[in-house]
């Protein structure tokens, strides 16, 4: 029987399947945070079970903290309450715990490939859905919702019935100034954000062999906002370059014995799929959404679509249109903007930073933007510090923070006003979701670094 | 036994004839600092329902009197976003026990089935003649009947069938969980444990 990578690794964490039902799915590495593990942690509680694996489950504050003064008592009560019942959980049940201010501490699927936690071939989860990141190893990885979690604190499982495949292939190459979230944005824009809903996704050709563990993230991560449970990519020798010698990582004989698993993992030729887009690299152009969804995506270069263009949902497109202030037939070139977010676990890496300097070097910040450049880690801040990228960002007038979700999911300070535009290297543009009222438009370090110096929705390209 | 459990339900119905409607809308990340599962329904859509001032907003389906039950009908791809099962405890806690809509986005429909709240997929068609039937008499009732995995808009001959798979039935039926069902086998999690390759 021909398998798919997919396929070889949920089968061998079955530990039974339920005839005409999910299956029970063991799960290697869990990640949990403070905002969907509190009531978790209750639930364990109430029914008086202990953690079955504490040593398989990893707890990082993330979601909900401060991005500047860290040293210093969060103010938000709640959030602190919330930080505080993480660190106590995880006390309670002998879990790691990299909370504020610990130097390990940074977005949850920052950090996991960071110090090896994530590894081709194991199964991942945590209570974020885009939690799909750790794919880029070749791991299953995706997001959970709080009774999953407490099923995995409780049994190491949960129910899962198997997702239908998909395979998405893109041969070429990429052409100057588009970068993975590009390719990303791209694909969503093509299969909208319901058109992988019920699989897992593997991403496949020469675009994303070519691409590094950093933008291989970058795309899995993604995988989400299609509606895909999570997305893939089979392990090489970049792969097994990136983890060797972290601190989760495999050493010696358990290197070894891991290797030989690792090594089985790609699709076999000839392996079916029930779904597949094949797409050429060089038709993708830098890429910024417009509307209230991540489906809603153009060529920066390009017009806004006319409603009689989609295929319907014209009601629900208009009153997209209305909160973000634009309306149809208009070009995304020149528009202005008010606010940059760079950060998150789509792009908060140090390959995303060295992006941004790259283009703003030797510029300076637009006097019209407000610009938060938060890292996803202390790594990836201590990183930007010894790469002597700080210079580059002290002199063009941006200030760097200190690591967390942040703008991502604006549940600490970090707001952007209603009403306000922002260019945002993030995941979502739905309404609110960087603040009540507040108008995102995603794109990649590289658009968001253009509009940082010019104050409008500039094409990279004509920058660097 | 985790919640209520869940036979036949025969109310009206909230219509809210929207499509791609997120968990970032059904309840948005400001309110996830809980660390109870309390109050979520208070802020079930919070920003549709209120006025950044908390004054509710009269054009919004919930804040009109003329609405109400225990089923909310959504449009296409109900659910979208983030995995926060704050958005089913919010829909619960409001008091719904059933979404219908002709899509559901995953994590969603998986969250809503692990806490008792019955997601009904059925066809473009049926969710529009449910919409139709609302919309010309609000008292219109639904009837979900899971047992027989159907679901009527009650004295009319209009219906449609969904799926549900059997576990997930028999847990809605009897107001299981997940997990009772694994710590029933956790020795063979245990020996499953011992020989993974990672
Ligand atoms: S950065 Fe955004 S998407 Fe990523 S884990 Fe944080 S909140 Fe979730």
């Amino acid at each position: 029987m021909k398998k798919t990578l997919f396929d070889k690794v949920w089968d061998s964490h079955v530990v039974k399947s339920i005839e005409d039902g999910p299956d029970v799915l063991f799960i290697d590495r869990h990640m949990i945070h403070e905002v969907t593990s509190p009531v978790a942690f209750l639930g364990l509680k109430n029914r008086a079970l202990p953690v079955l694996f504490p040593e398989k489950t990893f707890a990082t504050a993330d979601h909900n903290t401060p991005t500047q003064n860290q040293h210093l008592p969060v103010a938000d009560p709640l959030s602190r309450n919330q930080l505080k019942a993480l660190e106590e959980n995880a006390k309670e049940h002998g879990i790691s715990y990299w909370g504020l201010g610990h130097k390990k501490n940074g977005i949850v699927h920052v950090v996991g490939p960071e110090y090896g936690i994530t590894q081709p071939g194991a199964t991942i989860v945590c209570g974020d859905s885009h939690t799909s990141t750790h794919g880029a190893f070749g791991a299953i990885a995706f997001g959970i919702g709080t009774s999953e979690v407490e099923m995995v604190l409780a049994t190491q499982c949960i129910l899962q019935p198997k997702p239908k495949k998909m395979r998405i292939t893109i041969e070429g190459s990429l052409n100057h100034g588009v970068t993975p979230k590009d390719v990303a944005l791209f694909i969503i824009s093509k299969l909208t954000t319901s058109g992988a809903t019920g699989y897992f996704v593997e991403y496949a050709g020469e675009v994303f062999r070519s691409l590094s563990m950093e933008g291989r993230m970058t795309v899995c991560n993604l995988s989400i906002e299609m509606g895909a449970r999570g997305g893939m990519i089979a392990p090489d020798e970049k792969t097994f370059e990136y983890i060797k010698g972290r601190e989760f990582t495999p050493e010696g004989a358990a290197w070894d014995k891991a290797m030989n698993y690792w090594e089985t993992l790609h699709t076999d030729e000839g392996a079916i799929f029930d779904k597949e887009y094949v797409f050429d690299g060089s038709e993708i152009d830098p890429m910024i959404t417009f509307g209230t969804n991540p489906g809603m995506g153009i060529s920066i270069t390009k017009a806004i679509p006319k409603a009689e263009e989609l295929e319907g949902g014209a009601s629900t497109y208009a009153k997209s249109l209305a909160y973000m202030g634009y309306n149809e037939g208009e070009s995304m070139i020149g528009k202005p903007i008010d606010y940059v977010f760079i950060g998150s676990c789509t792009n908060g890496r140090i390959e995303d930073f060295r992006a941004f300097a790259g283009v703003v070097k030797g510029h300076k910040r637009a006097a019209n933007v407000t610009a938060w450049l938060v890292p996803g880690s202390h790594k990836v801040l201590q990183s930007i510090k010894e790469e002597g990228l700080i210079e580059i960002f002290e002199a063009a007038d941006f200030e760097l923070r200190e690591p967390g979700c942040s703008a991502c999911l604006a549940m600490n300070d970090d707001k952007i006003p209603a009403g306000k535009y922002a260019v945002s290297t993030s995941n979502r543009n739905f309404e609110g979701r960087q603040g009540p009222g507040a108008r995102t438009l995603l794109a990649s370090p590289l658009v968001a670094a253009a509009a940082a110096i010019t104050g409008k929705i500039t094409d990279p390209r004509t920058l660097i | 036994m985790a919640y209520d459990s869940f036979h036949t339900l025969k109310s009206t119905a909230v219509p809210l004839p929207i499509e791609n409607v997120d968990t970032d809308q059904i309840i948005p990340a400001r309110f996830l600092k809980a660390t109870e599962r309390k109050g979520f329904g208070d802020n079930l859509f919070r920003d549709w329902r209120y006025n950044q001032d908390n004054s509710p907003k009269a054009d919004f389906v919930l804040n009109n009197p003329t609405y109400s039950g225990k089923i909310l009908v959504g449009g296409r791809n109900f659910g979208s976003g983030s995995s926060r099962e704050h958005a089913a405890w919010a829909v619960y806690d409001y008091g719904f026990r059933c979404v219908v809509s002709s899509f559901f986005a995953d994590i969603f429909k998986n969250n809503c089935l692990n806490i008792g709240v019955l997601p009904v997929q059925v066809s473009p068609e049926f969710l529009n003649e449910v919409f139709e039937a609302i919309d010309k008499d609000p008292k219109t009732e639904l009837i979900v009947d899971l047992p027989n995995q159907k679901i009527q808009i009650a004295g009319t001959q209009s219906s449609n069938s969904f799926e549900i798979n059997s576990y997930k039935k028999e847990n809605m039926l009897n107001g299981y969980d997940d997990i009772d069902f694994l710590n029933n086998i956790k020795s063979e999690i245990q020996d499953f444990a011992n020989n993974t390759p990672l």
